[in-house]
């Protein structure tokens, strides 16, 4: 599988899905239009910063809040290639799973890791690297059900396949 | 070892005799719920699959209720493709303005979910049906439309936190006070992944709104679910509402959970969250500072029910919002609309100064119908206080129980009707 390359924006605990995408902007669910919006309520210079790539590094219970799968589909969008965090809200988990947005849990790398430093992700052996530290982390790999609906690119493709 | 109540739910739907915590297992479904805002993305996500429709058209509930009635054309756009998409499908419970209400209070109302259910729903309070004795949790479009094609759902089999609660809550303590109380207690990732499982003597002392509001807020502490146990007045409110058979769960004796709490509900008091998050409480004795506010909600999935509304309308009886307050009261659904109506309580809001709007979810989401200026505070019934989340970014929400909402109204500031003259 493929790994995740580039720039940190780094946030704190509990970022919740209304500050990834506030529900003001909930009457789209155009991914493009939804990733205009990405993380203005906590970063309003976010989306003029991020590029394809980047990577978001936080700490604990990231994506609590709403179920709306706007918030993964917006960061997706938006170019980010990864999200590290010490943990992750259940439903954002799941949504983020179903919709092919990589997420790793490593609570070592989510304290270490700053924002601005250059970080890639290695899919198949959960391995997080900080290039700028030249410090290594072991993210928590997948359960292997939910590496096949990765490797497929999301629920909807796994299903069609079996 | 033995089996949570929430395990041995999942074990029964997914066709095994037991399950363990950490385990992956695919259930079958009993509903598949989702709102305006979910389901387009739901419906987009199923349109993409190789399924012919929906497995079953009466186990799926789609209840436009987020920015309903219509708030602008984008709005309209994504009701009118629930709506097409439920005609297509012959969904049978699909409620149109007119017949819908705020999903959560709506559904146990009209009778489809009950005890022993597994339910998802695209929408986090989806929770709130652990008060029958469901599991219920909620998920995003993408396992809607799976859920929705194929009738079956895949679960990590959680394991559980049991809080045992004993006594009887005080005058003007509430279901709400109680989870606020827990989540300020454990924090807002206390939960995380885990169901919370009630349990005791207290819970007979406690309304099934109540219980509703309990379990509807076991998301705002990162659970998975929460549940009660059945008891005589959870079966009576099915066997009034439901025509549905119900199965009863019960927790084995030597089932393990990760932690246990005791909570005296007589030791309890009015619990205000205060910005940004639902973990920062604090009791109404702990509140020295005045906190002045402009606004008060009365409404949502969490507190617009009945009994919500019958406790504001006995602290704003005979008195008035203050000079400045904008008392936004909403009934959760047509049904509890009417019998607010008939029970006089709609007049009383209306002559204390308040106003009284259709049900919706509206402002508690910052959708519309409240929205909050720069600088402003609102006192909310609601069930979350994050940044933005019922208008500007630096706005500010106070999570509260009705009680306290109302006599807020009353005063301005942040107060408890033990406090109103």
């Amino acid at each position: 599988m493929k790994a995740a390359k580039g720039a940190v924006f780094k946030y704190g605990d509990n970022v919740d899905t209304d500050v990834i995408i506030p529900a003001r902007y909930l009457n789209s669910s155009d991914p493009a239009e939804l990733a205009t919006h990405c993380m203005e309520d906590i970063d309003k210079d976010f989306i003029n910063k991020v590029k394809k790539g980047d990577i978001i590094v936080a700490t604990k219970n990231f994506g609590c809040g709403s179920s709306r799968e706007h918030a993964p589909l917006a960061i997706k969008a938006a170019g980010v290639s990864c999200v590290i965090a010490e943990t992750f809200a259940r439903i954002f988990y799941r949504n983020a799973i179903n919709i092919g947005l990589p997420i790793v849990e490593c609570p070592a790398a989510a304290a270490a890791i700053e924002a601005g430093d250059e970080v890639e992700v290695d899919f198949d052996s959960g391995v997080i690297t900080d290039v700028t530290k030249g410090t290594t982390y072991q993210g928590q790999a997948f359960p292997e059900f939910m590496q096949r609906i990765i490797a497929a690119e999301g629920l909807v493709n796994y299903i069609n396949q079996k | 070892m033995g089996m949570t109540m929430t395990q041995k739910i999942l074990a029964a739907h997914a066709g095994l005799d037991k399950v363990e915590a950490g385990q992956l297992i695919e259930a079958d479904l009993d509903l598949v719920l989702g709102n305006d805002i979910t389901s387009p993305v739901a419906i987009h996500e199923m349109e993409k699959m190789k399924v012919d429709g929906v497995f079953d058209k009466n186990k799926i509930a789609l209840v436009p209720d987020h920015f309903v009635p219509n708030k602008d054309i984008k709005s309209a756009e994504h009701c009118k493709c629930v709506r097409e998409f439920a005609k297509k499908n012959e969904i049978t419970n699909y409620f149109e303005v007119g017949q819908m209400g705020i999903e959560h209070a709506l559904l146990p109302e009209q009778g489809l979910t009950v005890a022993g259910d597994v339910i998802i729903g695209a929408d986090s309070h989806t929770c709130t049906y652990g008060a029958l004795g469901a599991f219920s949790t909620g998920v995003g479009s993408t396992d809607m439309a799976a859920g929705m094609a194929t009738g079956k759902a895949w679960f990590k089999v959680p394991s559980a936190i049991r809080f045992n609660l004993t006594g009887k809550p005080s005058e003007w303590v509430s279901g709400k006070d109680v989870i606020l109380h827990i989540i300020g207690m454990i924090g807002v990732d206390g939960a995380l992944y885990k169901s919370m499982e009630f349990t005791g003597d207290g819970i007979a002392n406690l309304s099934m709104d109540d219980r509703f509001t309990i379990a509807n807020m076991a998301i705002e502490a990162g659970g998975k679910n929460g549940i009660f146990p059945v008891d005589e007045l959870a079966a009576s409110y099915m066997k009034e509402h439901s025509t549905r058979t119900y199965k009863v769960y019960e927790a084995d004796a030597d089932a393990v959970y990760d932690e246990e709490y005791t909570i005296d509900l007589g030791m309890l008091r009015p619990t205000v969250a205060f910005p940004h998050l639902p973990e920062n409480t604090k009791t109404i004795d702990e509140i020295i500072e005045e906190i002045k506010i402009d606004q008060v909600v009365i409404g949502s999935c969490t507190n617009g029910r009945l009994n919500d509304l019958r406790i504001a309308a006995k602290v704003l009886k005979g008195r008035h919002v203050a000079e400045g307050m904008r008392c936004i009261v909403i009934p959760a659904t047509q049904k509890i609309y009417l019998q607010a109506m008939e029970e006089g309580l709609l007049k009383t809001f209306i002559e204390a100064g308040a106003i009284v709007s259709t049900p919706t979810c509206g402002p508690c989401l910052g959708g519309y119908m409240g929205i909050l200026a720069e600088g402003e505070r609102c006192v909310s019934t609601t069930n979350r206080n994050f940044v933005g989340r019922m208008g500007h970014v630096n706005s500010e929400i106070y999570l509260a129980s009705p009680a306290v909402a109302a006599a807020s109204a009353v005063t301005g500031k942040i107060s408890c009707p033990c406090q109103l003259p």
